[in-house]
């Protein structure tokens, strides 16, 4: 099972000083937290995607490239991709690119986003926002899979023979979780699609999850991908992490207290017993977690949001040495304690992914680009060719 | 036959509280009205008083209901009837009663019959109802019953004219009364749906 740290990449004040790190210092202080979480051993990093302050992860691909280089083992992802604002054909590019820069050490997650001013600002209208989900992805998973492309639908611009390159690694394209909390319409698509579901149930109570996840379990069986336990589900969570549960609650208390996303509403423990926060020990955070298992089923990817509401980097260093060093191992064991042989541990890997498309006889060898249709020598040269690839005019 | 569900949500900050009257009231004449009818109902009375913290926090996490608070948000709009009555403070519905109002979802009170009620120091006030709670019901496609009830303070006296009979009881008949008959001419909703019941298959999605 893969356990790991997510970002929404807020800057907030540290209640104790007042002081908020300026844009630079946080977006190195996260690629420290990255660098951090690979090297105590976690599995996975994860940004979250955001165009509009006080967050500033704006360019995951970009994040996550600089990531791979300085990284060894991580899996790196995002939560979530916006599949709604951004253009798939740019989603296909830059996602390639970074699967093929990382050699196949990345996924992403896909999510509609939450904030609707965002939808206008690039020329979208956030009432689409289901449409436009389906129609993106359905034209980005074809321009991974398929060499050239022709396709019009009702949100961008017609494509006639296009080609996105980088092609996918190995000819298959990354791995891709959908992220959802509330729509059943994206649990329904990761299902149909075979892809993973995940639930950012950070918010949330516990029976609201479990019905997201065993809707997304029955339909992906009904899909024919295999059966509703081995449907590739993951879960967000929280936590704060000392030796002694008291400390760890007077510690995050403060921060709790004032973070722009709960502060002034619930009260730590209120917040605490509604949802997957956790204030406490190790073995506390152990056995909250490890009992998600019998609310959602045996699932593949638990990641923790630790960087938020303003605590200082030096904390959330400690935080990923706490988590890595003693919760995760004895976690990990809890989990896969009774796991059955037939549900996966993990979600599938790129090698296995690439052996399970060479078993199913589906990868033809990596098209070449040598024919470049489109810059002939002469400019009638580049007509024929145009028209030999699109059609006739 | 199943009971018919009906709940009466009270916004009244004072306990006692006449808001709280005017909803017990309220509930009992359509009760009385149903019974008549053959029809039985389980009545239900809310005060939003006991969930006010939670009103707020779930509005400030973007969502985050207490269970408490869930369990009330279900039983209002899972109810075969809504009697909803607020004060009126500076000359509208409370905050308390608007801010709950707006944490729910905004299809789940579409055409559910509601009956609104409305409590306020002087008779004054008393069309508030009409043109400031009856629009957000409206707006919400709620089905609202034509006949509203409003009480002033001095509606709660006795009968005002020797021999005839106080308008307050008077109106709360009719308007329980009318309110049960819309109720009874409806078959009783039963359990809560499936929440994933109305989620379209994929391909009807794709539109293919």
């Amino acid at each position: 099972m893969q356990f790991g740290v997510f970002t929404v990449s807020d800057i907030t004040p540290d209640p104790h000083t007042g002081r908020a790190p300026d844009d630079t210092e946080r977006v190195r202080n996260i690629l420290a937290i990255a660098e951090h979480a690979d090297e105590v051993g976690l599995d996975v990093f994860a940004t979250g995607e955001h165009h509009n302050p006080p967050f500033v992860a704006s360019s995951p691909t970009t994040m996550l490239g600089y990531l791979a280089a300085r990284t060894r083992r991580i899996q790196l992802s995002t939560a979530t991709t916006l599949i709604t604002t951004n253009d798939p054909v740019r989603l296909a590019e830059e996602y390639a690119m970074l699967q093929v820069i990382s050699d196949g050490r990345m996924d992403l997650m896909l999510g509609r986003g939450n904030t609707g001013p965002v939808y206008p600002w690039f020329g979208q209208d956030i009432r689409q926002g289901i449409p436009l989900a389906i129609e993106n992805y359905a034209l980005l998973r074809r321009l991974w899979t398929e060499d050239v492309v022709d396709w019009e639908g009702k949100f961008r611009t017609p494509l006639q023979g296009f080609t996105s390159t980088p092609r996918p690694l190995d000819g298959v394209p990354p791995f891709v979780w959908h992220g959802s909390i509330r729509s059943p319409e994206i649990a329904e698509q990761a299902a149909y699609y075979g892809d993973g579901f995940f639930h950012n149930n950070i918010f949330w109570p516990m029976s609201h999850t479990r019905q997201m996840v065993n809707f997304y379990r029955q339909r992906f069986e009904h899909y024919g991908h295999g059966q509703a336990d081995q449907a590739i589900v993951g879960l967000g969570g929280q936590v704060f992490i000392r030796k002694n549960s008291q400390d760890a609650v007077n510690e995050f208390r403060p921060y709790f207290d004032v973070a722009p996303v709960y502060g002034h509403g619930p009260s730590l423990e209120e917040f605490a017993d509604q949802t997957p926060l956790t204030v406490g020990s190790p073995q506390q955070v152990i056995d909250r977690y490890a009992a998600m298992r019998h609310e959602v089923g045996h699932y593949q990817r638990q990641l923790f949001l630790i960087d938020h509401a303003g605590l200082p980097l030096k904390t959330v260093f400690e935080q990923l040495d706490i988590l890595a060093g003693e919760v995760v191992p004895v976690l990990r064991k809890e989990m896969e304690s009774d796991r059955p042989a037939h549900v996966p541990s993990d979600p599938p890997s790129h090698a296995q992914r690439v052996a399970a498309a060479r078993a199913a006889g589906q990868l033809h060898e990596q098209q070449a680009a040598a024919a470049d249709h489109w810059t002939g020598r002469t400019a009638e040269d580049d007509i024929e060719a145009a028209d030999a690839v699109g059609g006739a005019r | 036959m199943t009971a018919r569900r009906i709940v009466a949500l009270s916004a009244g900050l004072s306990q006692p509280s006449s808001t709280r009257l005017l909803a017990d009231r309220l509930a009992e004449a359509t009760r009385a009205e149903l019974d008549g009818r053959g029809v039985p109902a389980e009545v239900r009375v809310v005060e939003l008083r006991d969930v006010a913290h939670d009103v707020i926090n779930a509005m400030l996490t973007g969502g985050v209901a207490s269970p408490a608070l869930t369990e009330v948000i279900d039983a209002v709009t899972g109810a075969d009837g809504l009697i909803a009555v607020t004060p009126l403070f500076t000359t509208t519905y409370s905050g308390l009663f608007k801010s709950f109002i707006d944490i729910l979802d905004k299809e789940s009170l579409t055409g559910v019959p509601v009956l609104l009620g409305a409590t306020g120091g002087t008779p004054r006030h008393s069309l508030a109802l009409e043109y400031s709670i009856r629009p957000l019901f409206t707006y919400l496609r709620a089905d609202v019953a034509t006949t509203s009830v409003f009480a002033a303070t001095d509606d709660w006296a006795a009968g005002s004219t020797a021999g005839e009979p106080s308008p307050l009881p008077t109106r709360i008949t009719r308007a329980g009364a009318e309110f049960a008959r819309t109720i009874a001419a409806r078959s009783a909703r039963g359990p809560a749906a499936d929440p994933f019941a109305g989620t379209p298959d994929f391909a009807d999605l794709l539109g293919n």
